[in-house]
């Protein structure tokens, strides 16, 4: 009996003695620090990717509450609506932008971009691009080990063992620009998102003149120019052997990816405009709207109408109308022309 | 040329050496003392060793196959030298249920629950024999006579170590030839140190591990004794019988050169690797003259094991052109 | 027998080349010279397409101080100035020269005859070693006349010539002081000249031992000069092992050099081209590549013109295996696996090791079992295991505080690895990774000063 009473006195006097510790060395080592930032943590989305510059959420509330100016900070997850949320909690302006998603800008399945090597390395794009040019002839295009795939912390990026390349699933992808850092190729691209997930972009990163990359794939930018002189927006510019559509100027009109001689133009959640316009019979498989569009169809429509009709399309479009856009077919008609089903290119 | 160039960054060779055959190596290593053993003990021996392997190997077999459903590593015969490491631990007569559970400890616990070969902190074997050790103390420390009865029968199924230790013999009362050719009761696999040895030169010439962990640990265990007679004002013989009695009894050099040279379980470095032979030489010692076991070379073990990270962490390697 | 001090492995040597006295290749009938075939900025282009050139003709002028001139290793006419896809298939600047006879430049010596005095001050030595644009031949391609001019408050004390060739199968090195000895003797003699030292050391590995008789046999009438037989270890052949090998002296981490400890290291193919250019006026146009591999039906030793395409080696030693795997420039140890075998030899290219499809492809890799054999085969006294894990883990800080930038990257660590891991390949990035931070700080902190 009395070694119990000992026994449970002892372990008392411990416990005892151990919480005036601690309470102690929580006196000293408290950390005073800003509510505000747990709140504003809160607020963010949690996702901890990175995507701000900030290792962490943590991070980037402590800044958002101890910077004066909060506008260059941005969170690509939680977007513009969060943003303005946590602005209007800290009584500070905050940073406007559109929504963005991850664009992989490489065609070079392995079907259209043959392999010619055998990596047999670690299998990392970083530690491949760094030894040499790839198990394809083209030197800038998707190394196809996945770098991105692992850098994703929302699952939205996946490498496609069918084409070897990564395809982005827009739903989830939140534009926080890890798997473009990740990317040694810079072959991902973040661009402005579209309504529908719809998209128009040069599939194609590759600087070499037309000849080389005619020889190593066949779905690469020749830099023939076609469709810079095809763009009534000015949004195409051909550098280094390289066509880029400017996200912001381009207005989905789609004139580009037909002209485009080796598909490079990318067009996703579109119907493509009908082909060769200037052919007096439509395609067989087109409804009779199609043989009207093609008939009715002039040579220089007039500039308005085909303004008017992408405005439709394009419902961001800028309010600022072409002034001479060399248009050959109203782009309400072509759509009606088009095969109904949406096309699923990448 | 029909095939495709394969590209990889240098280096282009690598060694034959792999973790196949360096457990295999291992393996081969312990053939000696299995077959001193079955001399010994008789062919108890064979089916323990028997049971323990395969129960290893069906172990990570199943937990690789249906619990991890990782990537099957049976074939790189680590379970083995696990299974043989086990049932060197444990007496010849012990049951057969018994085993299975040392062997479901040692691997389901000890290996795959870390992450299996390579990862797991603690050496499996000596967790499970250490499991059992307490689990089943009596069945544990029942000693099978050798066949042969030995020079030590009048001791009736002590060990030398618990022999000296609770006083029914000195140090000298079993000659050093009985010691090395495992003439006495004991573990399957830790009587026969002649044999032992030779599996220790086998995998010093294989290159599988290096000197410095076991003849440290064997130096540090001796030097310990030596002070110890000293201290206790010993003279002549027993000044360097003593010593060269607990190098060879019990599991001094089955688990200095077998166990504490389990790769996952030691350092890194060849400094850390002496540091951590030096703290198992000096608690074995420890638990060998004052602590309640007379063997505690699988305790000094496993207590080294838990400061490897801490080794790894703070003794890096001497830096080429660092004074 | 002496060595460094830590790590290293003992690869299978596989000279199968050896014995093979150097041949002449014949002349290529074009040649891709590219403007960075050195370590620092890239050469400039000094002629344009439709210009005739002589061999030995300046073609490329060094960029800057760390760049090295460029010479025609033929004479002919210049087809273009274009990007063009080197060894590893990556495009990069290269001057393509049609071959028309064989017109030498003016001021170059091409007899035998040995002229063993040299005359010339230190800097009239470097003046000719940098027009005549050599660089080191071991594999490295840094610039010799950088390495010759000794920095302001450091004193060189020795030069040593590596004749180590440690890597397997290459034997470049080893018939080079076989067949022109003499004459490389003369070039160290020039060499001790240019850096004002008394000392010299000739390092040769112990698997040599014709190459060592024979160079101890010259050297004897060369006051100053040592024969040093080394114990057969790689990387010896290493400049940092090397010095400690010789003079047991560590050079301290990066940023430190050679001459930190007062040693000025130079390859022996590199001591012979010093001769050449300096006593004959020969610019660095053509060097001993060896051709090997266990299926290569003839290995050989030959003496190729700079720009001459790989394929054309290959040609010579009897064609391209049909089971060929591998084609390495170099040798398998640090070699550079190779994509487009039309590339050029460059001035760095010691050898073209062609392995077959059963020795090139890699054992599948499993898991690290922390056997440190990694850790006790680095020369340099790294853990390669935790370099390669925290790397992977982008841990940049951790690898930078357990000295990544000393790698030397030889490949010890991936070669002895029982589990097959490349640890090579993900230190070798941590290292690239870490190297940038360290010049982006330094640009950082550099405008505050």
């Amino acid at each position: 009996m009395e070694v119990l009473l000992y026994t449970i006195l002892t372990l008392c006097v411990l416990g005892v003695l151990a919480a005036v510790i601690l309470y102690f060395v929580a006196q000293k080592f408290r950390v005073e620090e800003d509510p505000r930032i747990d709140e504003v943590e809160k607020m963010l989305p949690g996702a901890n990717c990175g995507g701000c510059g900030f290792a962490g959420c943590r991070g980037m509330a402590d800044a958002l509450v101890k910077r004066d100016d909060i506008s260059e900070l941005f969170c690509p997850v939680g977007g513009s609506d969060c943003m303005k949320a946590i602005a209007g909690y800290l009584g500070k302006a905050a940073a406007e932008k559109q929504p963005e998603v991850a664009t992989v800008r490489c065609g070079g399945t392995c079907e259209k971009r043959p392999r010619t090597n055998e990596y047999n390395g670690a299998r990392s794009c970083a530690v491949a691009a760094s030894l040499y040019v790839g198990e394809t002839g083209c030197a800038f295009g998707c190394l196809g080990f996945g770098d991105c795939v692992a850098a994703c912390a929302f699952d939205a990026i996946h490498m496609n063992p069918a084409t070897g390349l990564p395809e982005v699933d827009p739903d989830k992808c939140t534009a926080c620009g890890a798997c473009v850092k990740a990317c040694p190729k810079m072959v991902i691209e973040l661009r402005k998102k579209w309504p529908k997930n719809r998209a128009v972009y040069v599939s194609c990163v590759s600087k070499d003149k037309g000849a080389v990359v005619m020889k190593a794939c066949k779905a690469g930018c020749i830099g023939c120019g076609k469709c810079e002189k095809v763009c009534a927006f000015g949004a195409i510019t051909v550098t280094n052997n390289l066509a880029y559509i400017d996200p912001q100027k381009c207005k989905l009109c789609r004139k580009c990816v037909n002209e485009c001689p080796t598909g490079a133009i990318k067009l996703v959640g579109m119907d493509p405009l009908p082909k060769e316009p200037k052919a007096p019979a439509a395609p067989k498989t087109a409804p009779a709207a199609a043989k009207e569009a093609a008939k009715e169809a002039p040579k220089a429509a007039p500039a308005e109408k085909s303004a008017k009709e992408v405005q439709k399309t394009a419902p961001a479009a800028a309010k600022e109308a072409p002034k001479a856009a060399p248009a050959e077919k109203p782009a309400k008609e072509a759509q009606k022309a088009a095969p109904q089903e949406p096309s699923h290119e990448s | 040329m029909a095939n495709k160039l394969i590209v990889a960054p240098a280096p282009h060779v690598q060694t034959s050496q792999s973790t196949a055959r360096i457990m295999r190596d291992v393996v081969i290593a312990l053939m000696p003392a299995l077959v001193v053993s079955t001399i010994v003990f008789g062919v108890d021996v064979l089916r323990v060793t028997a049971l323990s392997v395969a129960a290893c190997v069906v172990f990570e077999f199943l937990i690789q196959k249906y619990v991890v459903r990782g990537p099957l590593t049976i074939s790189n015969w680590s379970a083995v030298v696990t299974g043989v490491l086990l049932a060197f631990n444990l007496p010849a007569s012990i049951p057969w249920w018994i085993v299975l559970i040392g062997a479901f400890v040692a691997i389901a616990i000890a290996k795959m629950t870390f992450g299996g070969l390579g990862k797991n902190p603690f050496n499996p074997a000596l967790v499970g024999r250490v499991f059992l050790l307490i689990a089943y103390p009596v069945q544990m420390t029942t000693w099978p006579m050798p066949v042969n009865g030995g020079a030590f029968d009048a001791l009736s199924g002590a060990t030398p170590l618990a022999a000296v230790k609770h006083g029914l013999a000195s140090p000298d009362a079993l000659g050093v030839q009985d010691l090395l050719l495992g003439n006495m009761p004991g573990s399957m696999g830790e009587v026969a140190a002649l044999a032992l040895l030779v599996g220790f030169v086998y995998l010093l010439w294989r290159r599988v591990i290096t000197w410095h962990i076991p003849v440290t640990i064997l130096v540090t265990m001796a030097l310990f004794a030596f002070v110890v007679a000293l201290c206790k004002g010993e003279s002549g013989a027993l000044l360097w019988q003593l010593p060269l009695f607990h190098v060879l009894a019990g599991g001094a050099i089955l688990g200095s050169v077998f166990m504490a040279t389990d790769y996952s379980t030691s350092p890194m470095t060849v400094k850390g690797g002496v540091i951590f032979a030096v703290g198992i030489g000096v608690i074995t010692m420890l638990i060998r003259l004052w602590g309640a076991y007379p063997e505690g070379m699988s305790f000094a073990i496993l207590l080294m094991n838990a400061c490897v990270p801490l080794i790894n962490k703070y003794v890096k390697p001497k830096r080429f052109g660092v004074k | 027998m002496k060595t460094f001090p830590m790590g290293g492995v003992h690869p299978s040597e596989n000279k199968l080349s050896s014995a093979k006295a150097i041949e002449v290749l014949p002349l290529p009938e074009v040649v891709n010279i590219p403007l960075a075939q050195h370590i620092g900025a890239p050469a400039v282009a000094k002629v344009a397409k439709g210009d005739k050139v002589l061999t030995g003709q300046l073609i490329a002028e060094a960029g800057s101080f760390m760049s090295a001139n460029i010479h025609s290793p033929i004479s002919g006419t210049v087809t273009a100035v274009d990007q063009v896809a080197n060894g590893q298939g990556l495009r990069q600047m290269m001057i393509t020269i049609k071959r028309e006879g064989d017109e030498w430049a003016e001021g170059i010596d091409r007899s035998q005859t040995l002229v063993k005095e040299c005359n010339l001050s230190a800097q009239e030595i470097i003046a000719r070693i940098k027009a005549a644009g050599i660089v080191g031949m071991g594999g490295a391609t840094f610039p010799t006349h950088v390495k010759l001019s000794i920095p302001a408050g450091k004193k060189a004390e020795c030069v040593i010539i590596n004749g180590v060739e440690c890597e397997p199968y290459l034997t470049s090195d080893h018939r080079m002081m076989l067949e022109h000895g003499e004459e490389l003797v003369v070039g160290v003699t020039i060499l001790m000249k240019a850096v004002g030292v008394e000392k010299a050391y000739i390092g040769i590995e112990n698997n040599k031992p014709d190459a060592i008789a024979h160079l101890q046999k010259i050297v004897a009438s060369y006051p100053g000069i040592e024969v040093v037989p080394l114990k057969v270890r790689y990387p010896q052949g290493g400049e940092k092992q090397l010095i400690a090998a010789v003079t047991g002296r560590q050079v301290p981490p990066p940023p430190a050099l050679p001459i930190d400890v007062g040693a000025v290291v130079c390859n022996a193919s590199t001591t012979y081209a010093v001769y050449q250019a300096v006593q004959k006026g020969m610019p660095l146009i053509q060097r001993v590549v060896t051709i090997t591999g266990k299926s290569i039906r003839e290995p050989k030793n030959l003496l190729t013109r700079m720009g001459t395409p790989v394929s054309a080696l290959i040609a010579a030693a009897g064609g391209l295996p049909e089971n060929t795997g591998k084609v390495i420039n170099g040798g398998p140890m640090m070699g550079r696996a190779m994509v487009n075998l039309e590339s050029p030899v460059t001035k760095g290219c010691s050898g073209i090791t062609v392995l077959s499809e059963h020795d090139a492809r890699r054992h599948v890799a499993s898991q690290c079992i922390k056997c440190a054999k990694c850790v006790a085969a680095c020369p340099m006294g790294l853990e390669p295991y935790y370099l390669s894990k925290m790397t992977q883990k982008k841990n940049w800080d951790e690898v930078e505080a357990r000295m990544i930038t000393s790698c030397i990257e030889c490949g010890c660590c991936q070669s002895t690895c029982p589990a097959y891991l490349p640890l090579l390949d993900w230190v070798r990035l941590g290292k690239q990774t870490v190297m940038g931070r360290i010049r982006a700080r330094a640009a950082a902190a550099a405008p505050k000063k």
